[in-house]
């Protein structure tokens, strides 16, 4: 996807939180910018921990910053109690009040703005019919399922009408086909809303097939924010490489960078090209990945070599677990399936690993 | 050989019979705690007063007659008892008046201890229950000493020049209204801390986040979700309000009678006990029709389900 620069609906400059004080001061999110800009679906992801719930706090209210600013469309917000600021939540619990209808639930943002009672009404039954929910109207929030409390915090949430939703793993608590409907839902809604998405997740499979753009988090830390594609064919760092998708690491000596292109040679001797990101100039032993799906396992000899040790099958694709000769390392190599053919190899053949030119990044530790 | 459906009956009635034995326990303990005492004094008041105290075996309305009458001792015509009258709604007031008073401290105490950590939480329970190791009448007494004349608030306003003469609080409806809201808080405090520690905070902050105030927050989340505990403590607190004797004796002077008072000087000074026994019974009925008002309209503005 093309950069596009737009209107910034969130930015965050220079943003720290730190929870406790003296010793037991824990840094949660360790000076943090990143902008957000409208109408974008923005994703949060990053292992348990990492600080994705804090980050949106902020944004949310419920916490003040130790140190930064939060701007919302230019304005510095970092300090408005919630209920000031156009920004709603979708809780990772859903939060519904459990002595209201849903009705009533949807509403209550609304009557709290002090709308008057006939908007209140159209604006319910709208949004009802928005998340396909009329049907459950006058139910209490205990007495529906899991997917449709969902449906109604996502309802409840959008219905003021917010500049900006924060959404913090809202999906994880359901079983996968629903959570892939909701998925679909979700991207539904935002498309059909127009408003700005902050969607917090672990999970990297979510991260990539929803968003327009991803932020990497790491211990309190942004790594890397950009396109799913950027993401997941140019990380940033090990890290980053490591928590999207499958990924072979490598250890290689590195020399003579050019036009962004290093050699690289290998433990087991050979050399590849592969590719360094603009201003990093490794030197020594760096750490080259490849993925899975860009190399590819041939009979005769190739820049690795090893022994088949394990071959799964996924049904769209079959993953081969070669052990590299020379090393304990394992290398997997992802075979898309064709029809009615094996992937040609069974365990305890000898294999090639072929490393195409374009395969092969050096990244930073 | 028996069927399996004659073992299944004799199991059932077998089991018919140890749920008899099983609750044999409770059983006697409220039919001599609660049933059989409640039995004498409602027999007890459709009695004669005997001179010295005690009863005669004389069936007699008099005592309830005299509950709500006056007989007049010239022409034995009945007019309201005006002081009877005075005694209960005295009582009903302070009573009432004490649970708000406790609700106005407890809530926000409650609330404050559910939004502490874990541990001082604890803390803060133990130190709510120390006053229930004290005497009720040491307790009484303590808070004689605070607000008498020459104790420690009327010391303090005068030497600060605030007021030139003490003000005289012992002795009044307000002495007595300091002494039950003390004694009664921990009664209102606990319930309600209850329902709050279960309250999910969640749920306040998607309040904040719905545009909702403070205040708002207060009265259309928070305040629903606890209100278990707010009926619960309002009856703990006005049950033992409205029967209170201790407290209104000492702080009050016995100027101003209160049930208890008038109650007590039937079994003592008045040798009447019928009358006792018949106002005893009265206070009974005051309450459950008290609770009964209570409990309708606070449960039907939310149907609350669990
Ligand atoms: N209220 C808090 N008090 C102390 N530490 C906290 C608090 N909230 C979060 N943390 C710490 O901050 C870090 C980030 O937490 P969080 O933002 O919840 O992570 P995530 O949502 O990515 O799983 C964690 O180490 C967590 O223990
Ligand atoms: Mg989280």
């Amino acid at each position: 996807m093309p950069e596009q620069p737009g209107k910034n609906a969130i930015e965050v400059r220079g943003v720290r939180k730190v929870f406790g004080a003296g010793d037991a001061a824990v840094a949660a999110l360790d000076t943090v910018s990143v902008s957000i800009r409208e109408n974008e679906f923005f994703t949060l992801l990053g292992p348990s921990g990492c600080g994705k719930t804090t980050l949106l706090r902020l944004i949310a209210g419920f916490d003040y910053p130790s140190a930064g600013e939060i701007l919302l469309y230019g304005d510095d917000i970092a300090l408005l109690p919630p209920f000031k600021r156009p920004v709603n939540t979708v809780f990772q619990s859903y939060a519904l009040f459990p002595h209201m209808t849903v009705s009533q639930n949807i509403g209550f943002g609304l009557e709290m703005l002090g709308k008057p009672k006939a908007e209140v009404k159209a604006r319910v039954a709208e949004m009802l019919k928005l998340v396909r929910m009329e049907h459950l109207a006058s139910r209490r929030t205990s007495q529906i399922s899991g997917g449709q409390q969902q449906r109604v915090a996502l309802a409840r949430a959008l219905a003021p009408q917010p500049k900006v939703l924060l959404l913090d793993e809202p999906l994880s608590a359901l079983d996968y086909k629903l959570r892939k409907e909701m998925q679909i839902e979700l991207k539904r809604l935002q498309n059909q809303t127009g408003i700005t998405f902050i969607f917090v997740t672990h999970d990297q499979e979510e991260a990539l097939t929803m968003s327009d753009r991803i932020a990497v988090m790491s211990s309190g830390k942004i790594l890397q924010v950009g396109s799913p594609w950027d993401i997941y064919d140019k990380p940033a760092d090990r890290f980053v490489a490591d928590f999207i998708g499958e990924t072979n690491f490598l250890t290689a000596s590195i020399a003579g960078i050019e036009n962004g292109k290093a050699r690289a040679t290998l433990k087991s001797g050979a050399t590849i090209t592969a590719s360094v990101a603009d201003g990093f100039q490794p030197k020594g032993e760096a750490t080259v990945v490849v993925r899975p799906e860009h190399a590819k396992l041939v009979k005769g000899k190739a820049e690795l070599s090893g022994t088949v040790e394990n071959v799964v099958y996924f049904g769209t694709d079959t993953h081969i677990h070669v052990r590299l000769d020379g090393s304990d390392d394992l290398f997997i190599v992802r075979q898309q399936n064709a029809r009615s053919a094996g992937c040609g190899f069974e365990t305890g053949d000898k294999a090639g690993i072929a490393i195409g030119d374009d395969a092969a990044q050096v990244l930073r530790d | 050989m028996a069927t399996a459906e004659e073992i299944a009956r004799a199991a059932d009635q077998r089991d018919i019979r140890n749920r008899w034995y099983l609750s044999a326990p409770a059983m006697l303990t409220i039919f001599f705690a609660a049933v059989g005492p409640l039995a004498i004094v409602l027999v007890y008041s459709f009695l004669t007063p005997g001179s010295y105290g005690d009863v005669k075996w004389q069936f007699s309305p008099e005592a309830w007659v005299s509950v709500l009458f006056e007989r007049d001792i010239f022409d034995d015509t009945l007019s309201l008892a005006g002081a009877h009258m005075s005694i209960f709604w005295r009582s009903v007031k302070l009573a009432i008046v004490t649970t708000i008073i406790t609700l106005a401290i407890g809530f926000p105490t409650a609330y404050f201890m559910a939004t502490r950590s874990e541990k001082t939480r604890d803390l803060w329970l133990f130190l709510i229950t120390i006053p229930f190791w004290t005497n009720l009448l040491i307790r009484t007494f303590a808070v004689l000493q605070i607000i008498r004349n020459e104790g420690i608030v009327n010391t303090v306003l005068m030497k600060l020049g605030i007021v030139s003469a003490p003000i005289q609080i012992l002795y009044t409806d307000v002495a007595i209204l300091i002494g039950m809201a003390y004694v009664y808080l921990p009664l209102m405090v606990l319930p309600v801390y209850a329902s709050m520690e279960k309250l999910d905070f969640r749920l306040v902050e998607a309040g904040y986040d719905l545009y909702a105030s403070r205040w708002q927050v207060l009265r259309r989340i928070i305040f629903p979700l606890v209100k278990p505990g707010v009926i619960a403590g309002s009856i703990l607190v006005f049950i033992p309000a409205i029967g209170a004797y201790v407290t209104p004796s000492v702080l009050g002077g016995g100027k101003n009678m209160m049930l208890s008072n008038l109650i007590e000087l039937q079994f003592g000074q008045g040798r009447n006990w019928p009358l006792g026994s018949a106002l005893s019974i009265t206070v009974m009925l005051i309450v459950m029709v008290a609770l009964l008002v209570y409990v309708r309209n606070a449960g039907s503005q939310e149907v609350r389900h669990g």
